[in-house]
């Protein structure tokens, strides 16, 4: 399978949503860390006025009683005024659904949204909660064994990997 | 067959997360780190609307204040309510302990009221490390300890907090040159500090204070003893003063508080000889005019208060660590 162009992706992901974007409305809220990454390209490249958001979800998992606290959590960072806004949870690689349920659930916590949306660059399968993306430019399917993760290098450029667990 | 003797850190699981948090003393250097580094995150929550996280729903804190305490009462509740647990305040000098039941049978009746965590609070030295131990005798080691301050042993989570307040204005350990100021006798804060600061790797760390306050051998825990303020000051990065414990205060070991607080009370004059950028920390409650001049404790170089914020963090930290540990 080849793997996909996560620069490609985000041009794309962008063309896809710039029609439904308002630019003096609609606030990004990336998740850690790869999500926080294709935020601020989405930012610049549909021109929005209000900053983006950024959240750790570690406080919200709900695999906290099996696995403990995850290591190495960040600072959520809202920096807009969440009652009323349009809102787009912005990730790398769409899964299982939980970790965008945890993000929807801490969003939550900072207040009430006029409405949130979820884009993201890649949807591999295997979903076990009813969510799905508003905004996906590419759709594969990975075995469980393998994972995508999203780097970024020196330069700013953005790359999948994948990897074998 | 010679008793295997157990040398693991009774506070460690055998993943090496922290399963109780008894003392800092043993504590390697990576553990006291993510704690620090875990409750830089949990600062946050405090600005938010909702200033809960969901990550001990459902879980009963039980606080076992078998000695008064108001602040660390109160941080730890907050820090177990932003959890979103069940927090449960006994102060048991008013309750059954007066009526003679014993620290593990009052352990033990909390214990079958499903608690999930225990924050002990105790005059006597080894308390809370006692109750740990028996609840890993009786196969109830889901259950978790924090101490809260046990007789003149350790007080983890301010020893924590104060290491955050450093490493918040100062970034970095390797650097400094860090004063504890008072009643080292009779502190278990002191000792929890020391254990601390050595092993985040501080390079010198003083202690302050007459003979009779101080320990005997308080030099093999890896402190330069002054018995000079004046001398001890000079040049140092962080003045950590501690209160005058003069509930503890048995015998003439001091002439009174006024002449203390001349040769120990932080002044202003004696503060000067510190670097220019130092801060000045106290645990609280402080004695105004006894170990700390009210214009210190309310001057720029004081961080008393953001020590408090930052206790509940780290506390939560604490608690949420230990939560998500499983036995």
């Amino acid at each position: 399978m080849p793997i996909p162009d996560a620069e490609a992706l985000i041009t794309a992901l962008a063309d896809a949503m710039r029609p439904h974007v308002d630019p003096a409305r609609t606030a990004l809220v990336g998740i850690h860390t790869g999500g926080v990454w294709i935020a601020q390209r989405l930012q610049a490249a549909l021109g929005l006025k209000t900053a983006s958001g950024a959240i750790d979800v570690s406080f919200y998992r709900d695999d906290y009683s099996q696995r403990g606290l995850h290591a190495g959590a960040k600072s959520s960072q809202i920096p807009f005024d969440v009652d009323g806004a349009h809102i787009v949870i912005v990730d790398d690689v769409l899964y299982t659904g939980r970790t965008i349920r945890a993000a929807m659930n801490e969003l939550f916590d900072y207040g009430r949204p006029a409405k949130v949306e979820l884009a993201v660059l890649a949807d591999r399968g295997g979903r076990e909660l009813p969510i799905a993306p508003t905004y996906c430019p590419h759709v594969l399917s990975l075995p469980v064994a393998q994972m995508l993760a999203l780097e970024k290098a020196e330069d700013g450029k953005l790359s999948f990997r994948l990897i074998e667990k | 067959m010679s008793p295997v003797r157990n040398t693991a850190n009774p506070q460690l699981n055998a993943h090496g997360e922290l399963q109780h948090l008894l003392t800092i003393e043993g504590l390697p250097r990576d553990v006291l780190t993510r704690i620090l580094d875990t409750a830089a995150p949990f600062t946050e929550v405090a600005e938010r609307e909702v200033k809960k996280v969901p990550l001990l729903r459902g879980k009963s804190v039980f606080n076992l204040f078998f000695e008064n305490s108001t602040r660390t009462r109160t941080t730890f509740e907050i820090a177990a309510k932003r959890l979103s647990a069940d927090v449960i305040n006994l102060n048991i000098n008013t309750s059954s302990a007066a009526k003679g039941e014993s620290l593990l049978d009052t352990a033990d009746n909390l214990a079958a009221m499903q608690a999930d965590m225990f924050v002990v609070r105790h005059a006597s030295s080894g308390a809370p490390y006692l109750i740990a131990q028996h609840l890993a005798a009786t196969g109830r080691d889901h259950i978790h300890v924090v101490n809260a301050g046990d007789g003149r042993h350790a007080h983890p989570t301010q020893g924590l907090l104060d290491m955050y307040t450093i490493r918040h204005y100062k970034k970095d350990f390797s650097n400094l040159t860090i004063a504890i100021v008072g009643d080292v006798l009779h502190s278990r804060v002191a000792r929890s500090q020391i254990h601390a600061l050595t092993t985040l790797g501080v390079p010198e760390v003083r202690v302050i204070a007459p003979k009779t306050l101080l320990p005997t051998g308080v030099e093999r825990m890896g402190v330069r003893v002054f018995n000079d303020m004046k001398e001890g000051l000079r040049g140092v990065d962080v003045v950590m003063m501690l209160r005058l414990q003069n509930e503890r205060m048995q015998g003439a070991l001091l002439p009174s508080p006024q002449e203390y607080f001349k040769s120990y009370g932080l002044t202003p004059d004696k503060l000067a000889l510190a670097k220019p950028d130092a801060i000045v920390m106290h645990p609280g409650p402080m004695n105004r005019g006894v170990e700390i001049d009210s214009s210190v404790a309310d001057g720029k170089q004081a961080v008393i208060l953001p020590q408090v914020t930052f206790g509940i963090a780290v506390r939560m930290a604490v608690m949420a660590m230990l939560g998500g540990a499983n036995a």
